[in-house]
């Protein structure tokens, strides 16, 4: 029923005025001996754009492991909409709104973009277990994937199988299967890895267009300095696990600890 | 795209069912007989619900003899103790291999990859030992006799599968048509889109949000279901129970079937299941050592043709 594609939105929309959709207080993550992250505290506003830098080996890829609920924390809490999500199966931060995509893009590169767009739009309206669905239902999903597949840039490919796209056109197809899931909080980890100038290029425009339609908060971690510091609200950087510094763009680049610990030792 | 089968799906859907609905027709002539194809469909059943989970879930179980095995004992003891019933010993044995499947499943579904197939092969093998062990129930080695199936009563008239090996081979066949509907109309709902969505990437599958362990336990009490049935529809064509039925060997001849039929097909099983019953056939009338026979073209199948029988024809077709 559309009527259930559209309450999801609605919850979405009318949710209490709560500033902040993630609360990550002083986490930490011991694997072994070795501490990937220590004490980190952060807060990400809705619809804020939030970028997390670092250098390689500084924590990001297992501090977003940690919000996604890849593995629990060994220390610290984190709050997502309000509630206490620190040791929330993945699959159920999903279901509160929650989406992210891979470093190494994660898809199902033997059904076609659709297919693939498919599986997480049905989640979405809530139809995970079921046996079938009206022809109103199929129309409604058809149509949301329709949307998706327009945003995302992908409208001729919509009958191609993910694996055999281009590397550039996977990562988007990765991202268009998070949205699926109307989420209120997007985690990209480095949405341009890999891509060529003209891909990053249309990487980047996707990402503004989402944080324009202005609900959904983004957390991305990028190493492409023109992506971060042309798409983020705030910065976040990392360094050995620990928090090193955050601010907005022109503070980040200010500063003296981060340009010493990440953006080389010319200051 | 997805919905609307293509008229070539749908030709190809006819072609099948049209032969299996002539068998009795054709296969006398070609050297066969009605009862051959009777095996041939209840064994297919059984590789088709081993592929439910291995071709469409992408879990390995290497021990589901068990419960077509419980299903056969669940169905024979009903005819021998509870009523001369065919429609009740089908849901008994059914119920008892779903059932226990659905239990088991509960632990099982949390292993993954080798440690999956060795606790399937493991508690497959403890229920073989049970009908091995228990003879004053099962009859232990022997097997369980001394029960038949019985005519189907439809009020009008009465269906003779007992002595009429025809009548017998399309009741089969509708019992046969029965669930494979229902496992295409599982596979092409929602829900069967996110058990093809753990087969493709388990990852991607839990980060959209699906309950990865608990979609698994599903599939397999479902498939333990299907193969509950089969079993029961065994028993039914032999009119005896064997604990060897339950054993990981008869495991390992059903997921031969589903590799060489073609596992990535919902039809490769029952390709594979005809191969390996004519040939089984064919071949222990001729030496004692068919095994051998079935074994060489087995590995011939998976080095030169890894997606099976069926994926080859596919190939032909589409080029």
């Amino acid at each position: 029923m559309s009527s259930a594609l559209e309450a999801k939105t609605a919850n979405g929309a009318t949710s209490e005025p709560r500033a902040k959709v993630l609360e990550v207080a002083n986490v930490g993550k011991r694997f072994g001996s070795l501490a990937a992250v220590t004490d980190v505290s952060l807060a990400v506003g809705r619809g804020e754009l939030r970028a997390i830098i670092g250098p390689n080996g500084a924590g990001k890829t297992t501090f977003f492991n940690l919000i996604s609920g890849f593995f629990p924390p060994s220390t610290g809490r984190i709050v997502f909409d309000g509630r206490d999500v620190t040791t929330m199966p993945a699959h159920r931060r999903v279901a509160i709104g929650m989406a992210r995509t891979f470093q190494i893009t994660e898809i199902f590169p033997e059904l076609t973009v659709y297919e693939n767009l498919q599986i997480g739009a049905e989640i979405a309206a809530g139809f995970r277990l079921r046996p079938w669905l009206s022809r109103a239902e199929k129309t409604a999903i058809r149509i949301r994937i329709d949307e998706i597949v327009e945003l995302a840039g992908l409208a001729d490919k919509v009958d191609r199988l993910v694996g055999e796209l281009a590397h550039g056109d996977q990562r988007v197809a990765e991202i268009a299967m998070a949205l699926t899931l109307r989420p209120r909080l997007l985690l990209l980890d480095e949405p341009a890895a890999g891509m060529g100038d003209q891909e990053t290029y249309a990487v980047t425009r996707l990402i503004r267009d989402l944080h324009r339609g202005g609900e959904m908060a983004i957390v991305l971690i990028e190493h492409d300095m023109r992506v971060v510091f042309g798409l983020a609200d705030r910065i976040t950087v990392l360094d050995q696990g620990r928090l090193l510094a955050e601010g907005s763009p022109q503070e980040i680049a200010a500063n003296a600890a981060v340009q010493q610990a990440y953006l080389g030792k010319a200051a | 795209m997805t919905g609307a089968l293509s008229t070539r799906k749908l030709a190809v859907l006819l072609a099948i069912w049209a032969l299996l609905a002539s068998a009795p027709y054709w296969m006398p002539p070609l050297g066969g007989y009605t009862a051959l194809g009777t095996r041939v469909l209840v064994l297919a059943l059984a590789a088709m619900s081993v592929n439910f989970l291995l071709g469409f879930t992408g879990v390995l179980s290497f021990g589901h003899a068990a419960y077509f095995g419980l299903g056969a004992y669940g169905a024979g003891l009903a005819l021998k103790f509870l009523a001369p019933s065919t429609p009740l010993a089908l849901l008994c044995g059914m119920l008892l291999g779903g059932l226990v499947g659905a239990a088991l499943g509960w632990v099982i579904a949390r292993r993954r990859g080798v440690y999956f197939a060795m606790v399937t092969i493991a508690i497959g093998q403890v229920f073989y030992y049970i009908a091995f062990q228990w003879s004053s129930l099962t009859g232990g080695d022997d097997g369980l006799r001394g029960f038949s199936r019985q005519p189907i009563d439809f009020g009008l008239f009465k269906l003779d599968i007992v002595s009429n090996s025809q009548a017998f081979y399309y009741f089969v066949l509708v019992c046969f048509a029965l669930v494979v509907a229902i496992m295409a109309f599982i596979l092409r709902s929602p829900f069967g889109r996110t058990l093809i969505a753990i087969r493709e990437n388990e990852r991607r599958a839990r980060f959209l949000g699906v309950p990865v362990e608990r979609h698994i336990w599903i599939a397999f009490s479902l498939s333990c279901f299907f193969m509950g049935f089969a079993g029961a529809l065994y028993a039914l064509v032999n009119n005896f129970a064997d604990p060897r039925g339950l054993h990981y060997s008869q495991s390992g001849d059903f997921v031969m079937m589903a590799v060489m039929g073609g596992m990535r097909n919902f039809w490769g099983p029952l390709l594979g299941a005809a191969v390996f019953v004519v040939l089984q056939d064919y071949l222990s009338s001729v030496t004692v050592n068919w095994m051998s026979g079935v074994g060489v073209l087995f590995v011939l199948i998976v080095l030169f043709f890894p997606r099976g029988l069926l994926g080859v024809v596919k190939r032909k077709v589409q080029a």
